[in-house]
């Protein structure tokens, strides 16, 4: 618990302390010098500038994830799981922020080549991967028979199975081989270690699919990272900075509003809040789920004002589609700011962990005060596109 | 790259045809009267499903709630959405609002079938997984309510997955059968019909009289507008011994309410063999995915099954009836996009031939709906859903051969034609009838048969200048 509060607590003091410096410090002495022709083109190239330095983040450190899980298979102890389930922590920070740059069919989450299925699919059918209360031989890990052998090739294709996304692989497929069940209504998931050590029954299988997911994750974080790297001719951001710019940042503003309104305040949090069921949450074995919460705002407010703290510490900054706002109407910028706080206010509020503020009477309220704050900032997105002549559909559910 | 383009091509081009319209809207009502009434019949026909349409031609356009719906609703419309969307899970499993999947199973989440709220299709490859195509069975004879026999082995519908721990029923591929013909001016066509062949049947034989009928997941667009239609006008619409000899008979099909415990008239399904849409949506937990609710609380066993009957139960039923309420919320008011180039010339002149050569007896245009009794945002609305919701014989070579209450093997509803145009951007194909088996729209025309064998001639008489502006039309809606 303590060491859980504690990195929760630093990731909220990060998030919080670089959403100040963004908001009053940093976008008033930006040095780019931008007109009114140029400020869309800038805005998109700074855009996908961005989204590209966040995916290589989440690729760098979904391979510290893979230099921990290394060592808890090979050493596996109390201290060795602890540190990968840090690292995992680490990796889903920054790939909350990558989830900004979602709902407009890029390479993320586009009909036919998207990998979001694979990263990110939720809920997990843990039956289908490893042992669970109640089933003790349960899961690809468990059957040798039908399973002789874990590789990539299988957990992609069992990724596939029923002819949907899910059950194998991706962020929550590794969150359950740390943490495993959470059954305790107080705390997180607690696999013991000892699942990792050789005397224990189908150990190396184990040890087998968790380094597969990890691989998987870094592959498929790897090709966002290609698809939106400058100066490639034929990849996403080629695209992406040559199309029409209306186009492009009606793609922008899409992503923040949809991830605001239907899939934060809609998905994420009223529907659990509504279904007040303990686990019906995204990172439901971990209890990360209020850190992604506000890794997400987190990811937003990176493309508002056009700044980044990326994980070495060091700050980029880019035209943001801040300015463009204020380039058409100051008050409408003004108001999309303080709604940006008032979102980030009420989801630091949010009662830890979130499994328990969907149920406890008196941390409910708090989740309904975010829901209906993140659903007016998705609306408030739609109002900016229409300010900027673009339109813009917020109520896309995918 | 070039999906993506022309995506947002089209959308753009949406922006500037609902500037455009504003504009001459605008323009209109500064103008003499008839220029007005010519403008607002233009608006009537953009509106396809009344205040519910919605403007969007991207691959999100079946995906998109009414307008209409109050922000509090919206938010439940998202809980809904995320039933729809999400895979449910084997139980037990920590997520215990989404575990029960199973024990037999054809798909893991609603939008499995019913891909962004959008049209199944048929398996392209042998073996390949489906994608909202299911098949039915049953035996000879009539339950005590008139619905179908289950065959004792495999129920009423044939699930190719299980859960982990249990063998599936079986495989089947199809073999299509083709054949072909010509239209009057000498160009020829093909059609193909499927054949289900059934292998690896894990329960025993099927019985010896068997019949099957496959079908894919229709789109889920104005399903309650169709709902809120009432049952005094859909039956003015019937005609069942064609007494104005138009050779259109029309004839509902009464169907088991099971959870009111009456008979009432059928409106969905391609048979119209449901009576509403809750009933819809808990046949399909339970066939499709083998999710128990409080409509029909029992695990989808055959008496070969039930020995199973313990074997991984998500709950009591397995989606919460409070969850299952946002289902019907959501599957009510999933919104109809607007149609799209109602002014273009091609357009206009297919849909005078629609008219002309009787497309129009049975895909009813214009409709207004009653009152809805659960959503009132979607009562009193002008829709234009093309339907009359009734049963039609379609004749034998559409025939299914496989009775469901009052439908015979010959009959099939009238399939409501909106949002047809849109399968390709949302869902990537252009596969329709229930089976999926025409490849395209003419093909689907060409399937007419029985009390549309006329319309279909008089189809296949015309020029193919005339024959692609009917097309267009089609795909304008």
């Amino acid at each position: 618990m303590g060491l859980k509060n504690g990195v929760l607590k630093t990731a909220d003091g990060v998030t919080l302390m670089w959403f100040i410096v963004c908001g009053t410090f940093l976008t008033s002495c930006k040095s780019i010098n931008n007109n009114v022709e140029t400020l869309p083109k800038n805005t998109i190239s700074g855009y996908c500038d961005i989204v590209f330095a966040t995916y290589s983040d989440a690729n760098t450190l979904a391979m510290e994830l893979q230099s921990a899980t290394n060592l808890l298979v090979t050493e596996p102890s109390e201290a060795n799981l602890e540190k990968a389930k840090t690292a995992w922590r680490s990796a889903r920070e920054v790939y909350g922020k990558t989830e900004a740059f979602r709902f407009y069919d890029g390479p993320i989450d586009n009909g036919s080549t998207g990998v979001e299925g694979l990263l990110n699919a939720w809920p997990l059918d843990e039956i289908y991967v490893d042992y669970v209360v109640g089933n003790l031989n349960a899961g690809i890990i468990n059957n040798t028979e039908e399973y002789p052998t874990i590789n990539k090739e299988l957990l992609k294709k069992m990724n596939e199975n029923g002819g949907e996304e899910n059950i194998s692989a991706g962020f929550h497929a590794i969150e359950f081989l740390l943490w495993g069940q959470d059954l305790d209504s107080l705390g997180p998931g607690n696999r013991p270690f000892s699942d990792y050590l050789p005397e224990t029954k189908n150990a190396e299988r184990r040890k087998v699919y968790l380094s597969t997911a990890v691989e998987l994750l870094i592959e498929n974080l790897n090709y966002l990272k290609l698809e939106w790297e400058a100066g490639k001719a034929d990849n996403y951001r080629a695209t992406f900075i040559n199309d029409n710019p209306n186009i492009s940042l009606q793609k922008i503003i899409t992503g923040i509003a949809v991830l605001s309104k239907v899939e934060m305040a809609g998905e994420r949090m009223f529907t659990a809040y509504d279904n007040a069921n303990q686990e019906d949450e995204q990172s439901c074995f971990s209890d990360n789920t209020k850190s992604d919460l506000i890794f997400n705002l987190g990811g937003i407010i990176n493309i508002f004002y056009g700044t980044y703290v990326r994980s070495d510490k060091t700050t980029m900054e880019v035209t943001g589609i801040d300015e463009i706002i204020k380039s058409h109407n100051v008050k409408l910028y003004e108001e999309t700011e303080v709604l940006i706080k008032k979102c980030m206010n009420h989801l630091q509020q949010i009662y830890y962990p979130f499994d328990r503020a969907i149920v406890l009477e008196d941390k409910r309220p708090q989740v309904m005060k975010a829901v209906l704050s993140m659903q007016e900032l998705g609306e408030q997105f739609a109002k900016v596109a229409t300010e900027l002549g673009l339109t813009i559909n917020v109520n896309v559910v995918d | 790259m070039i999906k993506i383009l022309s995506k947002y091509k089209n959308s753009f081009i949406a922006v500037i045809l609902i500037g455009v319209f504003i504009l001459l809207f605008s323009f209109a009502s500064y103008q003499k009267k008839d220029v007005l009434s010519a403008s607002s019949i233009k608006t009537e026909k953009l509106l396809s499903g009344g205040e519910t349409t919605v403007f969007d031609q991207s691959v999100n356009a079946f995906a998109l709630p009414a307008p209409n719906l109050s922000s509090q609703d919206e938010l439940l419309f998202f809980v809904g959405n995320s039933f729809f969307n999400q895979n449910w899970v084997q139980a037990p499993s920590s997520t215990t609002a989404r575990d029960g999947l199973g024990p037999y199973f054809n798909a893991k989440s609603c939008s499995g079938c019913h891909f962004k709220d959008g049209r199944g299709q048929p398996p392209t490859i042998a073996g390949q997984l489906s994608q909202g195509f299911i098949v039915r069975l049953s035996i000879p004879g009539k339950g005590t309510h008139g619905e179908p026999l289950d065959d004792p082995n495999y129920g009423g519908q044939f699930q190719e997955h299980a859960i982990d721990g249990l063998k599936k029923e079986g495989n089947y591929v199809i073999i299509w059968e083709e054949k072909s013909g010509n239209f009057y001016d000498g160009n020829s066509y093909t059609l193909r019909n499927p054949k289900i062949n059934f292998s690896d049947l894990n329960y025993g034989e099927m019985q010896h009289d068997i019949m099957y009928s496959a079908r894919v997941a229709p789109q889920m667009i104005g399903l309650g507008l169709l709902e809120a239609i009432s049952e005094n006008t859909i039956l003015s619409y019937a005609d069942i011994d064609d007494k104005n000899r138009d050779g259109i008979s029309g004839k509902p099909n009464y169907v088991w309410n099971s959870l009111e415990q009456k008979v009432q008239l059928g409106k969905f399904g391609w048979k119209a063999n449901q009576p509403n849409i809750l009933q819809q949506i808990s046949g399909a937990f339970s066939g499709d995915m083998g999710i128990s609710t409080q409509h029909f609380p029992e695990q989808n066993l055959t008496s070969s099954q039930k020995q199973y009957n313990e074997f991984a139960n998500g709950g009591d039923p397995e989606i919460d009836s409070d969850d299952l309420k946002k289902m019907h919320l959501y599957s009510s008011t999933l919104a109809v996009p607007a149609r799209r180039n109602v002014d273009d010339k091609q357009v206009l002149q297919g849909e005078k031939i629609f008219a002309e050569i009787g497309c129009n007896s049975c895909h009813i245009e214009k409709i207004q709906t009653g009152v809805h009794p659960d959503f009132p945002i979607l009562s009193n609305q002008n829709i234009r859903p093309y339907t009359d919701l009734l049963l039609h014989d379609m004749g034998e070579g559409l025939a299914d051969g496989r009775p469901d209450f009052e439908a015979t093997g010959q009959e099939w509803r009238t399939p409501p034609l909106w949002g047809i145009g849109l399968f390709q951007t949302v869902n990537k194909h252009t596969y329709y009838l229930h089976d999926g088996r025409a490849r395209n729209l003419t093909e689907a025309i060409l399937w007419h048969g029985g009390e549309a064998e006329k319309s279909k001639n008089e189809f296949k008489q015309l020029p193919q200048k005339q024959r692609d502006q009917l097309i267009e039309f089609l795909e304008s809606l």
